[in-house]
């Protein structure tokens, strides 16, 4: 997604709240901190130059304790609050320059918004509530009808629309709030702790949702959460705030993984590895012997390797079974081929795959695990150390981004496959 | 303190304000006059057209409709009561009096609590003459409202407006602010005009707010009727106060408790109107 166009830009927001916002940005620019201003001025800090840029189809995800200015952030995205200083940029244009009607209509087309606690209006049904944007563009009767009906099909509230919001659970009425800002049809959704009021089975739910109607829809979400696994879950990007200030912008990995300093490392050591690292994580390279080899090459690279069973893929590295050095010797001495010995009843996973998950494959597996894509290509495997190691916290059998590959190698080659 | 600062003539400078007054915009105090006794005389002639019993069975329909059938059956055997004990016609001057009262009440309450609600300005300015009208006996500005609209219907109903108006103000102001912030919040996101805000939002949640302030205007409204009848204004108050001066107990008591019946059934018929047009959903 790197390579769509920057749909929205914040250029050094700052947004003071209190009487005195002046002589508050002149400490601010002073160097003075959030505290001292507050004593000194009496004004609060909200949002202290905040920059960023969104790519289009991106999943933004600000994420920070509550207090530390990520809702007011957002909000100077769509004026709901107007920034002190600074700019906001949506499709090239500074919004904050703009006049009521033509913010009006930034409202009205590019950005919706989803709200912590629904903000429904309890008065109008659920296809009232729904068609409440379209309405107040005037758009006709029908056609407006129609949209609202389309937007609670996506988010699976088909038969619902003649309900009132009260009647509704909470995981409910946040997806006719979503159906509400999905019938404007905008190409920027702002989500406001849009989860954090469901409980967290509804909210994984959500996510997952979410995240499947972002595959199809492509639009630019900025999603505020103080959930670090939310935001892991579901951020392309990541902004992490604290006392109004961005600390760090990064990918998921990149936060976890690079911590930029103690404070976002004390916010990500409390995450649940085993929730965040995937089967591509601590995977190995994995030793294979193809199909049409003989017994006695299988049997001598596990030799050479130290191994006592390998995997047996095709030309095009799809994995067709394994093989152990036991039937490798029996078939070389009966004349066998590999095919004759193969067991293609192997344990598989797939990379993205939580170690949570693969906690208990691992264990019980005779032979390593194997990680595949979804075509059955093999990729690696997982040894039982690394796993446990993983879910450890063990940074040396964790796999980093890109590195993950050259480490992998290294790695084997000083270790060696310890089957 | 009498020594050394005089008193204030501030009586003589309200009555020479109010000489003025009459004086100068005697043109205006007329009109309303004939406004307003044509809109009392106007619903009394309708009602009184009607004959009781369907009348009394209309409004017996309107309570079940809008509140309980045991409210609708307490409004039909209340209302044949007062007809039986010789107050009817008394009872529809009354009615035409509070309604009127009530409809003023209405156009004038509603619009000044929205603009209120809007402009904090407005609203520190109208709190304090909302308390002085409420606070202020009753009596007081029944005085000038005889110089200015003389003896009749008419300085009952203005009588009236002024101290039932208030809670209709302060609840429409309330029910407007009350709205939650994020409901707020999310009309401005979609990008609602500040009458859109208005209309589609904040006034359908505030109604159930604005309606009880109207019922309480109703409410005050009828306990002013006893009131506004020392200065002529027909109905049930009348009987009250003659009986009052000619120390008739029995005939106070009757045309006492055909205030109450109708204060009951006006209660609770309108108590229920807001909440009713949003399907009980609040």
């Amino acid at each position: 997604m790197r390579e769509h166009n920057v749909k929205l830009s914040v250029k050094n927001v700052t947004k003071v709240f209190g009487k005195n916002p002046k002589k508050a940005l002149q400490l601010l620019n002073d160097g003075n901190s959030k505290t001292d201003i507050l004593k000194r001025t009496g004004s609060t800090v909200g949002v202290n130059q905040a920059t960023f840029d969104v790519h289009a189809g991106e999943i933004f995800v600000i994420m920070g304790l509550s207090g530390s200015g990520k809702s007011t952030l957002v909000r100077t995205l769509n004026r709901l609050i107007d920034p002190t200083v600074g700019e906001v940029w949506i499709d090239g244009k500074d919004i904050t320059k703009m006049k009521k009607e033509e913010l009006r209509n930034i409202r009205r087309k590019k950005i919706s918004m989803v709200f912590q606690n629904f903000a429904l209006l309890p008065h109008r049904t659920i296809l009232e509530n729904t068609e409440y944007g379209l309405e107040i563009q005037g758009v006709d009767k029908e056609d407006r009808k129609e949209k609202a009906l389309n937007a609670l099909k996506l988010v699976g509230l088909e038969g619902y629309e003649n309900q009132f919001p009260k009647q509704l659970s909470g995981g409910m009425q946040q997806r006719v709030g979503l159906a509400r800002a999905l019938a404007n049809d905008t190409d920027i959704l702002l989500m406001d702790e849009a989860f954090s009021a469901l409980d967290p089975l509804i909210r994984k739910d959500m996510q997952d949702e979410l995240l499947e109607l972002q595959s199809t829809m492509e639009k630019t979400i900025i999603f505020i959460t103080h959930d670090l696994d939310e935001a892991l879950r579901i951020g392309d990007k990541i902004a992490l705030m604290k006392d109004g200030e961005i600390v760090q912008i990064g990918s998921p990995e990149e936060i976890l993984m690079n911590p930029s300093n103690q404070y976002v490392e004390r916010f990500v050591e409390d995450v649940d590895l085993s929730k965040v690292l995937t089967a591509s994580h601590v995977m190995k390279r994995a030793e294979t012997v193809q199909i049409d080899k003989g017994p006695r090459v299988a049997l001598q690279m596990m030799k050479k390797l130290g191994i006592s069973s390998i995997y047996v893929v095709d030309k095009k590295q799809i994995l067709l079974g394994a093989i152990t050095a036991d039937d490798a010797k029996t078939a070389a001495e009966n004349g066998q081929t590999l095919q004759a010995i193969i067991n293609p009843n192997v344990q598989k996973v797939t990379g993205e795959t939580l170690l949570t998950d693969l906690f208990d494959k691992v264990s019980t597996a005779t032979i390593p695990v194997a990680v595949v894509d979804e075509n059955n290509r093999l990729y690696g495997i997982l040894v039982r150390g690394a796993v446990i190691g993983g879910l450890a916290g063990n940074n040396e059998v964790i796999n980093v981004l890109e590195e993950a590959k050259k480490e992998v190698a290294a790695d084997q080659s000083s270790k060696g496959g310890n089957q | 303190m009498e020594g050394l600062l005089p008193k204030l003539p501030l009586a003589d400078w309200i009555d020479s304000f109010v000489d003025w007054l009459t004086v100068t915009f005697a043109f205006i105090f007329d009109a309303i006059t004939v406004s307003l006794e044509g809109i009392v005389e106007g619903l009394f002639t309708v009602l009184e057209f009607i004959p009781s019993y369907i009348l009394i069975i209309l409004i017996g329909l309107l309570a079940w409709k809008l509140s309980t059938k045991g409210i609708a059956l307490f409004a039909i055997i209340g209302l044949f009561l007062i007809d039986n004990l010789g107050y009817w016609e008394g009872m529809l001057e009354t009615l035409s009096l509070v309604l009127t009262a009530v409809i003023i009440t209405v156009v004038i309450g509603i619009p000044m609590g929205i603009w209120a609600s809007q402009k904090n300005t407005v609203k520190q300015i109208i709190t304090p003459i909302l308390d002085f009208m409420q606070t202020m006996p009753a009596f007081v500005y029944l005085i000038p409202a005889i110089f200015f609209f003389s003896i009749g219907v008419v300085p009952g109903v203005v009588a009236s407006v002024i101290f039932a108006v208030p809670p209709t103000i302060r609840l429409t102001i309330l029910g407007i602010q009350q709205v939650p912030a994020d409901i707020i919040e999310a009309a401005e996101a979609f990008g609602s005009t500040t009458s859109q805000r208005l209309l589609k939002v904040q006034l359908p949640l505030a109604m159930p707010t604005i309606m009880a302030g109207v019922n309480q205007s109703i409410m005050l409204s009828l306990s002013m009727v006893v009131i506004a009848s020392m200065v002529g204004s027909p109905g049930l108050g009348a009987d009250v106060y003659r009986a009052v001066t000619q120390i008739q107990i029995g005939k106070g008591f009757e045309a006492g408790l055909a205030i109450v019946v109708m204060a009951i059934i006006l209660d609770r018929i309108t108590q229920n109107i807001g909440i009713k047009k949003q399907g009980g959903k609040i």
